[in-house]
């Protein structure tokens, strides 16, 4: 019977059925981060047991970390020729006693058990769902799972990624297992090609505009079709990112070139006749041909604009060039209740404009939009240009140790320093803002992140969730702005 | 985890569509290494009108008397209900812990969102869902009675009230079964620790690349 790409992952790592009908499912990859492990470790701990199999396990500290560099260590900022500095090496230290001793659990707790981490000054470190496929230790065919929501990113490459919770971590660890009853099918179909300017970002957000924030709940969203056979590995990782705002806790994208030529020489990808041996097993990870979906979405790429979230939650979007909706008008009163309180938390009125909203502070940053291809897409928009004097920070954070190195490689750095934009330490960051990043309350962001809900960015902060080029346009522009017609001269 | 045994309580109704975790725990306190102390900052944005710490004793700042859980008539409330898609967003199970912690027993709502729904019983916390007719009825009741309350029975898959009839509910065969024996699943799982070896030797032959070993 035909099957689809979910459908395989999940067979291929089936251990057990059992009669109540659940299954036990292999666990092929585990991140860890600090905040959701210091009370699954503490279980282990407290139950006398040991991790199953220590090297299926990778950790790195990222919500917490500081991302301010110490002065005197940034790069010059006279324009002279940039030499190229340690990466990471003079990061602050974490003055928040709290933070401090999550990061110190997290250090403490994979030295105990013998897991591998990449400690806070370590080029390697990153937010997890960078590092696991920039080093090879996430790959196509695997079950992925980490203590974290947008686990859902690796699925991008033809795994089996999911988010878990705090104990089923400590489940994982314990068992290499998880306990789970199969999901439904859902394709996701973005017919022909996208309009230059517009990205993965945004084909995610106007997926979820159109299905809600519940529209994948219960099921695995597969995206296909032209628009997303086109996306870059970093773009297709943004969109199954994604995929978890869509209400799915697992999006996945088929396996193709793109996808091998991305893990080719990766430092934990297989290498000589292993390589050989599983980018022949690799290319299986798609669905076959007339494989049965439960739900099926169509989009059109070409149609898809530059997209701004508006509201309190990801589904309250709307393309740059569309006027703000109206609750009124609305006919489901659960909704229209939501919107008037969205509303009233973002200061903004129905039937203006984005274009009319001042962004206070621009975030470029986040598991959704912090690698490489991101970033050269915002230094594209602000080379040669200046932040507005309406806004009051401008901050680029890498995704990794090792994309911050790359990016200052590329000059990109000092494209965003000439601009005025602040070149971070990677980490999480004003993503959810559990360090000292963050907003003022009432202060609009511009963010590359992926949740604007009501005090997610900071305490009365107003979140807008865009692409790369957009937050980088808004920041010149001093206002929200369409990038189809801002693109700087190649 | 403790037996989940049927309880009569107060229900306090929570009137918002998704509800997300964020909301229900701001990431401030998850800087705490534990799995409980979380009750005081259950809906904190919501329940104070100033922007809570961790480590704060909560007594004294600033109550939102608006909000739901601010009104005298629903202290001491061990059900809440809500409306669909609850507990979206961030996979964080502070969000269980702090609704237990708080007093919490039962969630009702016409829909959760996936993460949440499943970090629930891991911990002892019952989610139902209900159809939103019914969610609908209860939020009525809550506005016409005082000290509203219901009998949540897991044993008979029933939610009961006075001068109506049983409201009964689905719920997983397996979850439920832990629900009710306050089971480890680490324990069960490890019942079945010969398949899972013979799964992964299996699989190490098949695909030994993904058993590279991580340094
Ligand atoms: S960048 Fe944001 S969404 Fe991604 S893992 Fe960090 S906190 Fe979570």
């Amino acid at each position: 019977m035909a099957k689809t790409l979910y459908d395989k992952l999940w067979q291929a790592h089936l251990v057990k059925e059992r009669d109540d009908g659940t299954a036990l499912i292999y666990i092929d990859r585990h991140l860890i981060h600090e905040v959701t492990s210091p009370q699954a470790f503490e279980g282990l701990r407290l139950a006398g047991r040991k991790p199953w199999r220590i090297d299926a396990n990778i950790a790195t500290p990222d919500h917490n970390v500081p991302t301010t560099i110490e002065a005197g260590d940034e790069p010059d900022s006279g324009g002279a020729s940039s030499v190229s500095k340690p990466a990471i090496s003079k990061r602050s230290e974490i003055t928040d006693p709290i933070s401090k001793i999550q990061v110190q659990t997290l250090d403490d707790n994979c030295e105990e058990f013998g897991i591998v981490e990449f400690k806070v000054n370590d080029t390697r470190q990153g937010i997890v769902h960078v590092i696991g496929p920039e080093q090879g230790a996430t790959l196509p065919g695997m079950t992925i799972v980490c203590g974290d929501s947008h686990t859902s990113t690796h699925g991008a490459y033809g795994s089996l990624a999911q988010g878990i919770g705090t104990s089923e971590v400590e489940h994982v660890l314990a068992t290499q297992c998880l306990i789970q009853k199969k999901m439904k099918n859902m394709l996701i179909k973005v017919d022909g090609k996208l309009q230059s300017g517009v990205t993965a970002k945004d084909v995610a957000l106007a997926i979820i505009g159109r299905i809600g924030t519940a529209g994948g709940t219960g099921h695995a969203i597969e995206f296909a079709g032209e628009a997303i056979e086109g996306l870059s590995m970093e773009g297709r990782m943004t969109l199954c990112n994604m995929a978890i705002e869509g209400g799915a806790r697992s999006g996945m994208i088929a396996v193709d070139d793109v996808t091998i030529d991305y893990f080719k020489g990766r430092s934990y990808a297989p290498k000589g006749d292993l390589w050989t041996q599983s980018v022949a097993a690799w290319r299986e990870f798609k669905s076959d041909e007339g494989a049965h979906f439960d739900k099926v979405i169509h989009l059109e790429g070409s149609g898809i604009a530059p997209q701004v979230s508006w509201g309190t939650s990801p589904e309250m979007v709307i393309g740059i060039d569309e006027l703000l909706p109206d609750p009124e008008t609305e006919s489901d009163p659960v909704k229209a209740d939501g919107m008037r309180r969205a509303y009233t938390y973002m200061g903004m009125e129905p039937g203006k404009k984005m274009s009319d909203v001042v962004p206070d502070r621009v975030f470029i940053g986040s598991c959704t939009n912090s690698r490489i291809e991101d970033l050269r897409a915002a230094a594209e928009i602000a080379k040669d240009q200046k932040v507005s004097d309406k806004v009051t920070q401008a901050m680029v954070v890498p995704g990794s140790g090792l994309v911050k190195k790359q990016a200052e490689e590329e000059g990109l750095d000092q494209v965003f320093i000439d601009a005025g934009f602040e070149w971070r330490a990677p980490g999480c960051s004003m993503c959810l803002a559990m360090n000292a990043d963050r907003l003022g309350e009432g202060e609009h962001c511009a963010s590359t992140s992926n949740r604007n809900f009501e005090g997610r960015q900071g305490y009365g902060g107003r979140t807008h969730l865009v692409s790369p080029a957009m937050a980088a346009a808004a920041a010149i522009a001093g206002h929200f702005v369409d990038v189809r017609e801002v693109a700087n001269d190649e | 985890m403790n037996k989940f045994e049927s309880f009569d309580g107060l229900v306090a109704p929570l009137d918002r569509a998704n509800v997300d975790t964020d909301q229900i725990i701001p990431k401030q306190f998850l800087k705490s290494i534990k799995r409980t102390g979380f009750g005081p900052n259950l809906f904190d944005e919501w329940r104070y009108e100033d922007e809570g710490q961790p480590g704060q004793d909560c007594s004294n700042r600033p109550i939102n008397t608006d909000f739901i859980l601010n009104q005298p008539r629903y202290k001491g409330a061990e059900v809440l209900i809500t409306r669909r898609n609850f507990g979206c967003g961030s996979s964080r199970e502070h969000a269980p812990w702090s609704l237990l912690d708080f007093g919490f027993k039962a969630v009702i709502a016409p829909s959760f969102a996936d993460i949440f729904f499943n970090n629930c019983f891991k911990n002892g916390l019952l989610p139902i869902v209900l159809s939103e007719e019914n969610v609908e009825v209860l939020f009525q009741a809550t506005k016409s009675e005082e000290d509203f309350s219901l009998t949540v029975n897991l044993e008979g898959q029933v939610i009961s009230r006075k001068g109506a009839e049983d409201i009964p509910f689905e719920v997983d065969e397996f979850r439920k079964y832990c629900l009710i024996n306050g089971l480890d699943d680490i324990g069960l799982t490890l019942k079945d620790a010969d398949a899972i070896k013979a799964f992964e030797s299996q699989s190490r032959q098949q695909s030994p690349w993904m058993f590279d070993v991580i340094k």
